[in-house]
């Protein structure tokens, strides 16, 4: 079997066998991308040389009998709205184009520290503002089960290099879904975790209170492989959780659900759900129960009212995050002819150098915050936030987790939602609550729609800090359907 | 464009209106380091060299609150009786400017740290409560200085300059409540205020509250109300009043200026005024009729302060001295009138004295030296006294010498000398001038011959018992001995020769 279609951890087995190199292992994922990639355009940055020379770094130290960590050498793709200090960093937006940042991101650094070997940035909606990639400013990424649909977003590149067998790991943040939703359209594992579990510092800003970095993966043990590495306390983000990272290895390995209780959000069904995704939503309740779980029907009235929050707090946030970007430090700068005002080389830097998605963001939350408003849309909204974490506290009082679709469609066709932001939103209208109450979720496959034979994710939401849980219910429910499936779902993707 | 300013001379101004004031400070804090970040916040370090990811803003940064920056704002905050938050948050106040890194500042809005308190100050014998509104934390711009034009302003500049070592330093606003009934005492109770909470921010040690540097900065708002109304007017606020003086003038000027307005029908804009030191009058800024909308909102990047109280107990008891306290006890044992303690308090003299008073000397010698000859070299020089080449250390030698009769007053006069000028320790001034007094009892003896017999007629008198007339003798040994003769030895030796009892 070709080294590209193993997993991480089979990978790094076989780095510390000895058996491979890890030159060897990113040499064949560089000929991937360099077969692929043509085709999904997952990378806005690819490194060969770069990677191979961290590659040779791990086999020296390997070779001089140093003990690495259990994914040293392993490949993997990063969002391009991580800062690296080897590569461009431009978040999807031409007002960074070509942007060379003088430090590594936290996670960046993490990564290095555990001897991954990055192979390049993957593609984003500018700013990790959408949900199909097709926002970012250099092109869309194309979802390898069909080259004509999007790959989900805002992380559409990295779902698309870990489908693909491009990659076995890659990151993504998630926002609004923007882990979650790419993982489910491109059948594969993406994890959430908790607000805080994993550091910020160095991730380019979208909305401060929702950003959240994860892994995605093939499986969930790699997915659990991957958070474990680059997660935990940070003293260089306030809002860094300082505890001990959840057992999400452990969990993994432990895929048992026998006696746990399980609820089904009510609010996620009906209108505006597709019929094949509801199916296999459906199924995985009844794996659930097979395998010997509780399912109860649980109501969390609030989560109707997430989306419209969301879109009220998230763009307030990203108004003000997104200010940074004036032409007067670095980036993009327009207009400086010698004879313009700094506010005109802003205002010209800004126009040129912003997509339509994110100017229309920046627009609603200058409205939302602005005075005579901010209590109407801004303070509304916190509070809605509030009464959603309740939600989520009475439910687990019930429940282990709760589980529901993780986005209502399978992947949509490529410009079929572009000139219609209000479809292109309610993407996200499942993922959104674990955002606004910091929750850990995760998306895995369970099965395919019975109209388009595209993968359908099934979400597991855990309580805050709850990490574990999802990869314990993630990992029993994969084990289920793989042995019904004869494999995993991505073997029916079509050869690229 | 050019517009003359008619002003009501002040008296005509107080007699009809009634002025009411609000004053801003910021006080830059001594942290070692920025208030989200590691860099140094040395003032006039080499631009753009205390600067990191965080205070540049580049992108994916992310601030981490300074522990002693919050806890020097509690401080302060108690020592202006001020109740304590026990849980607030930063708040993001959103506007652009090439300065301003984030393009907003992150500062407190509806949740200050520190709220409702007061600081009494003296102005010609009586305390005047001023109440304090709020203190609360923020962080500091970088430093924009506009190249070409004619005003140092960016209009008319040919180009602009950015140092954003300023960026980031940790700042704290106090604002005050609004000051009513200071009456025609305005301007001073301006000052008087303005001055106390500087020394209570050094009594504090929480900045060097050096106001040429711009560590502490002030902002004045006056309005008018008519005599007899209580509606008040509509205010000014002028920035960035660089010294002590020029809160008083810009206060008295604000006062003459609104009121000749007023006086004619006029309206007050309610804008931002610049003030200017040379003229000590204020011009037209930035209006403020369009009142700009900060778009404040909870700063979401840092977690809400929530000082412990137990902590907040533990920084109260452990507050200085306060410095109206402490001059009310230096007084006491200093043992000097209120005039004289308010003057040592106008020319920042009581720090100097009370060093120097620790140095061994006595009271009333620190007080004469310091209050006398190194005020009148101050004043020529047109620096204040602690800008003086001379320590409290080398005061209190210069009154010991004095005591033990080495130095009289004018031979200590030309040690302080000696010292400003750099020749050293005052010891070092003695020798190396040649200052010490003439207590060689046969030079003495042989002076004292030289000028009886060249003053015949002076010492005649002196024998008929016209006493007084000693006085030109004892000169004239002065003189002849170049002012190092012990003159009350040379007193006792020329009545002894002349065979006089005094």
């Amino acid at each position: 079997m070709s080294l590209t279609r193993k997993s991480a951890a089979e990978l790094a087995a076989l780095m510390a066998s000895g058996e491979v190199s890890a030159v060897e292992v990113t040499q064949a994922h560089l000929d991937r991308v360099a077969e692929v990639d043509p085709k999904i355009n997952a990378f806005l940055h690819v490194d060969a040389e770069a990677a191979l020379e961290q590659a040779r770094a791990i086999d020296a130290r390997r070779a001089a009998g140093e003990e690495l960590g259990p994914l040293a050498g392993v490949p993997i793709a990063h969002k391009d709205v991580f800062t690296t200090i080897d590569m461009p960093t431009t978040a999807g937006s031409r007002i960074l184009e070509g942007w060379r940042p003088p430090y590594d991101a936290t996670v960046t650094r993490r990564l290095r520290e555990a001897g991954l070997v990055i192979l390049g940035k993957t593609n984003l909606d500018e700013f990790a503002m959408g949900s199909s990639t097709e926002n970012s400013a250099y092109f869309p990424t194309r979802n390898p089960w069909d080259l004509s649909r999007v790959p989900g977003g805002s992380s559409g590149g990295s779902s698309a290099a870990v489908a693909g067998y491009v990659t076995p790991l890659s990151t993504g943040t998630d926002t609004g879904g923007s882990i979650r939703q790419p993982a489910a359209v491109t059948g594969i594992v993406g994890m959430k975790p908790t607000y805080g579990g994993s550091s910020r510092y160095g991730l380019i800003a979208f909305a401060s209170s929702l950003d959240t970095p994860g892994p995605f993966a093939r499986n969930v043990l790699d997915a659990a492989l991957l958070h474990e590495a680059f997660s935990g306390h940070d003293p260089l983000d306030s809002t860094s959780i300082d505890a001990p990272v959840p057992p999400v290895v452990e969990a993994a390995r432990h895929p048992d659900v026998a006696g746990l209780r399980v609820g089904v959000v009510k609010e996620f069904a009906g209108e505006g759900y597709q019929q094949g995704v509801l199916n296999r939503f459906h199924d995985s309740v009844e794996l659930l129960e097979s395998l010997g779980a509780k399912v109860v029907e649980v109501s969390c009235p609030s989560f109707t009212t997430a989306l419209p929050a969301y879109y009220l707090i998230a763009p307030s946030e990203c108004s003000s995050n997104l200010a940074r970007f004036d032409a007067m430090r670095y980036g993009l700068r327009v207009g400086d002819d010698g004879t313009r005002s700094a506010e005109e080389v802003m205002a010209l830097t800004r126009a040129a150098g912003f997509g339509p998605e994110v100017k229309r963001r920046i627009m609603l939350g200058t409205y939302a915050l602005s005075s005579g408003y901010y209590d109407a849309y801004y303070g509304q909204a916190q509070k809605v936030r509030t009464l959603i974490a309740r939600d989520f506290e009475a439910a687990f009082q019930q429940v282990d987790v709760l589980i529901s679709p993780t986005t209502p469609t399978t992947a949509f066709p490529i410009g079929e939602r572009a000139d219609d932001p209000m479809a292109m939103y309610l993407a996200d209208l499942c993922t959104i609550p674990a955002n606004l109450a910091g929750n850990a979720a995760i998306s895995v496959p369970c099965g395919l729609a019975d109209e388009d034979g595209l993968p359908v994710g099934l979400q597991i939401m855990a309580p805050v800090l709850g990490d574990d849980r999802c990869y314990r219910v993630g990992a029993a429910v994969e084990k289920a359907f793989e042995s019904r499936w004869n494999g995993p779902l991505l073997k029916e993707a079509p050869a690229l | 464009m050019t517009t003359t300013t008619t002003l009501m001379p002040y008296d005509e101004a107080l007699e009809r209106y009634e002025p009411v004031l609000g004053l801003e400070t910021h006080v830059e804090l001594g942290t070692a380091s920025k208030m989200f970040c590691g860099c140094a916040t040395t003032f006039g370090a080499a631009p753009n060299t205390q600067v990191c990811p965080v205070c540049l803003a580049l992108p994916g940064a992310l601030p981490v609150a300074n522990e002693k920056a919050i806890e020097s704002t509690i401080r302060i905050g108690l020592a202006l009786n001020c109740s304590i938050a026990s849980w607030c948050r930063f708040a993001r106040k959103n506007y652009f400017y090439p300065d301003m890194p984030k393009n907003y500042q992150i500062s407190q809005y509806d949740e200050p740290l520190c709220t409702d308190g007061y600081l009494d100050v003296e102005v010609d014998g009586t305390v005047v409560r001023v109440g304090i509104e709020r203190v609360h934390l923020e962080e500091d711009t970088g430093k924009s200085t506009h190249v070409g034009g004619a005003t140092g302003r960016i209009h008319g500049a040919d180009y602009s300059i950015v140092d954003y070592n300023r960026a980031g330093i940790p700042l704290v606003e106090i604002v005050t409540k609004p000051i009513e009934g200071a009456d025609r005492l305005a301007p001073e109770v301006a000052r008087a205020y303005v001055t106390e909470l500087r020394e209570l921010m050094r009594a504090l040690g929480v900045s060097d509250v050096r106001m040429e540097e711009g560590s502490l900065r002030c902002d004045v708002n006056v309005s008018l109300m008519p005599r007899g109304s209580s509606e008040w007017g509509t205010r000014t606020e002028t920035k960035n009043v660089n010294s002590l003086r020029s809160v008083e003038r810009a206060v008295r000027h604000e006062i003459e200026r609104q009121a000749a307005i007023l006086s004619e029908g006029g309206r007050i804009v309610q804008e931002t005024r610049h003030f200017h030191e040379d003229t000590g009058t204020t011009t037209s800024g930035r209006s403020k009729e369009e009142a700009q909308d900060y778009r404040y909102f909870p700063e979401p990047d840092l977690v809400p302060i929530a000082p412990d109280p137990a902590w907040v107990a533990e920084l109260k008891a452990a507050l200085p001295e306060l410095p109206s306290v402490r001059r009310k006890r230096l007084q006491q044992e200093w043992g000097v009138s209120d005039l004289d303690m308010q003057a040592m308090h106008n020319a920042d003299a009581i720090d100097l004295v009370e060093a120097t008073v620790a140095a061994g000397a006595p009271p009333a010698d620190a007080r004469k030296w310091w209050m006398g000859e190194l005020a009148r070299r101050a004043n020529e020089a047109a620096v204040p006294l602690s800008d003086l080449r001379i320590t409290p250390d080398q005061v209190a030698r210069v009154c010991a010498l004095v005591a033990s009769g080495a130095l009289n007053d004018k031979l200590a006069r030309q040690v302080l000398e000696g010292v400003l000028e750099g020749e050293g320790t005052p010891d070092e001034v003695v020798a190396s001038r040649g200052l010490q007094i003439v207590n060689d009892e046969g030079e003495l003896s042989r002076i004292i011959d030289e000028v009886l017999a060249a003053n015949a007629d002076a010492a005649d008198k002196v024998r008929g018992g016209k006493i007084a007339a000693v006085g030109a003798l004892v000169g004239g040994v002065m003189k002849a001995s170049r002012g190092k003769a012990d003159a009350a030895r040379a007193r006792e030796l020329i009545l002894e020769k002349l065979g006089v009892s005094a």
